[in-house]
């Protein structure tokens, strides 16, 4: 009995040591397209995302409509047209690094990782294995990742008149800048 | 001692039951919320024949060209009017995301034009509630048509006359905006001492989306004046259409009694009766050009 106690106690006293989730509200996801007719950017600098490097669960969420571009109607053609915002303001992505163990938090560096889980875009759920790097810093922890996405994957229609201007598949590039979540 | 170990395994059930939803809580939990604007409330900057609550942003630059074909009555020999032809073409461009400016030359008495709109309200929901667009239009336009009676002393002044209007819209929907308009029209000269210099008129434009690129417009306006002391038999324009938009363009497909594509011309100038078929078949086509970014 006296031992089960002190077994919890120690797993207890073991759990808050050191922080163990790591958080940003201003991340980086980009996309681009391009085409012989025409590049489309879209830069969204809102991204919040939390990283717990005890489960290696990582979840990310996108608001739709803070998405830029350099033209001003191609982002209301994205957000009116294609993403459909007002219907489906959020993207998410709820997922875990696959190779956690392969990762030394106590050791600063930049570790390889493979992350998988499922992506909500446009109201559509995929299941997508991609991978990133992570440098664990003594302040915080920096990912980044760069990976394709094909719109019709997440029936995101595109009309055949504009078909030559939209790429096949998007280019997404994710940067976060994660600092420890206090008290968590 | 029991129960503190009971406490103990709670606990250690509650840490492991800490889980992916948990993370996604996270984000939940304290986010700031947002100013939520209402955009697009219209596909273009005109909802038919009249201006939309809408503008260019800023760097953009919008050239219109509008015809607007005879009459429908005109029958099989004029081939329902699309033999006669009355061009507008304009040029329109936002100097910032508020502020819109404008200029036109139109058949229709050969008259130049010019606007300028900007927008006071913006519907908006979350961290700060506005139920409403507003715009305010202000516009002049200067008919260079020949002077009817050249004999007589005429003035250049004679050749101008003016519009206001507040432009009232809500996104109701996706799908559906409606847009309230009182306006104001002042001419300084009319054919005739019957004719007012000012006219008051309401209109009423709205619009509802059929697909996610294609809407039916309506657009009235309401001449408050009384029409029966006029020189000459004066109708509320009536419009109704379809707006088709294809990546850079909006086309805009027409169908209205008014043959006049500025404001000062369809409100107090249309002669065109719907009930006998007195009907202008007509097209917009919107295409903006992005020249700062």
């Amino acid at each position: 009995m006296k031992r089960i106690v002190l077994f919890t106690i120690a797993v207890l006293l073991a759990l808050p040591s050191g922080a163990q989730k790591y958080m940003t509200r201003n991340g980086y996801i980009g996309f681009y397209s391009h085409t012989a007719l025409e590049d489309i950017k879209g830069d969204n600098n809102q991204v919040a995302s939390v990283l717990d490097i005890a489960t290696g669960g990582i979840v990310f969420q996108v608001l739709v409509k803070s998405f830029h571009f350099d033209k001003a109607l191609m982002e209301e053609h994205f957000n009116e047209n294609y993403m459909e915002s007002e219907k489906f303001p959020k993207s998410t992505f709820n997922g875990k690094i696959t190779n956690l163990s392969e990762v030394d938090f106590s050791k600063n560096g930049t570790y390889d990782v493979t992350v998988e889980g499922d992506l909500t875009i446009h109201g559509v759920t995929n299941k997508v294995t991609t991978k990133g790097t992570l440098e664990v810093r003594s302040d915080g922890i920096s990912a980044a990742s760069r990976f394709s996405l094909v719109p019709e994957d997440y029936k995101i229609e595109i009309p055949g008149l504009v078909r030559n201007n939209i790429a096949k598949s998007m280019e997404i590039t994710v940067t976060m800048k994660y600092e420890p979540m206090s008290g968590k | 001692m029991r129960k503190l170990s009971v406490f103990l395994l709670f606990y250690m059930c509650t840490c492991a039951l800490y889980s992916q939803d948990d993370l996604m809580d996270l984000l939940d939990q304290d986010s700031v919320p947002e100013i939520n604007y209402a955009t697009a409330t219209f596909k273009s900057t005109r909802i038919m024949n009249g201006h939309s609550v809408e503008r260019m942003p800023a760097g953009q630059l919008d050239f219109r060209i509008s015809h607007r074909f005879g009459l429908l009555s005109s029958g099989p020999y004029e081939f329902f009017g699309l033999d006669q032809s009355n061009v507008h073409f304009g040029l329109n461009y936002g100097i910032t995301d508020w502020l819109m400016i404008g200029i036109g030359r139109g058949t229709y008495e050969k008259t130049f034009d010019g606007f300028a709109k900007f927008t006071c309200l913006r519907q908006s929901s979350g961290a700060r509630v506005m139920p409403v667009s507003v715009s305010i239009l202000s516009s002049v336009a200067l008919k260079s048509v020949k002077w009817s009676d050249p004999e007589r002393e005429n003035y250049f002044s004679s050749r101008l006359s003016y519009v206001g209007q507040v432009l009232i819209a809500r996104k109701i929907s996706q799908g559906l905006s409606l847009q309230i308009t009182p306006s104001y029209v002042h001419r300084n000269l009319v054919p005739t001492e019957l004719d007012p210099n000012d006219l008051f008129a309401v209109g009423a434009g709205g619009r509802i989306k059929l697909t996610r690129r294609i809407s039916f417009n309506a657009e009235y306006y309401y001449l408050a004046n009384p029409k029966a002391r006029m020189s000459q038999q004066i109708y509320d324009p009536l419009s109704l259409g379809f707006d088709i938009e294809t990546g850079g363009h909006v086309f805009q497909l027409i169908f209205t009694n008014s043959l006049a594509m500025i404001e000062k011309g369809f409100i107090g100038e249309t002669t065109g009766n719907w009930l006998k078929g007195d009907i202008h078949f007509g097209f917009n086509i919107s295409r903006v050009f992005t020249l700062k970014e």
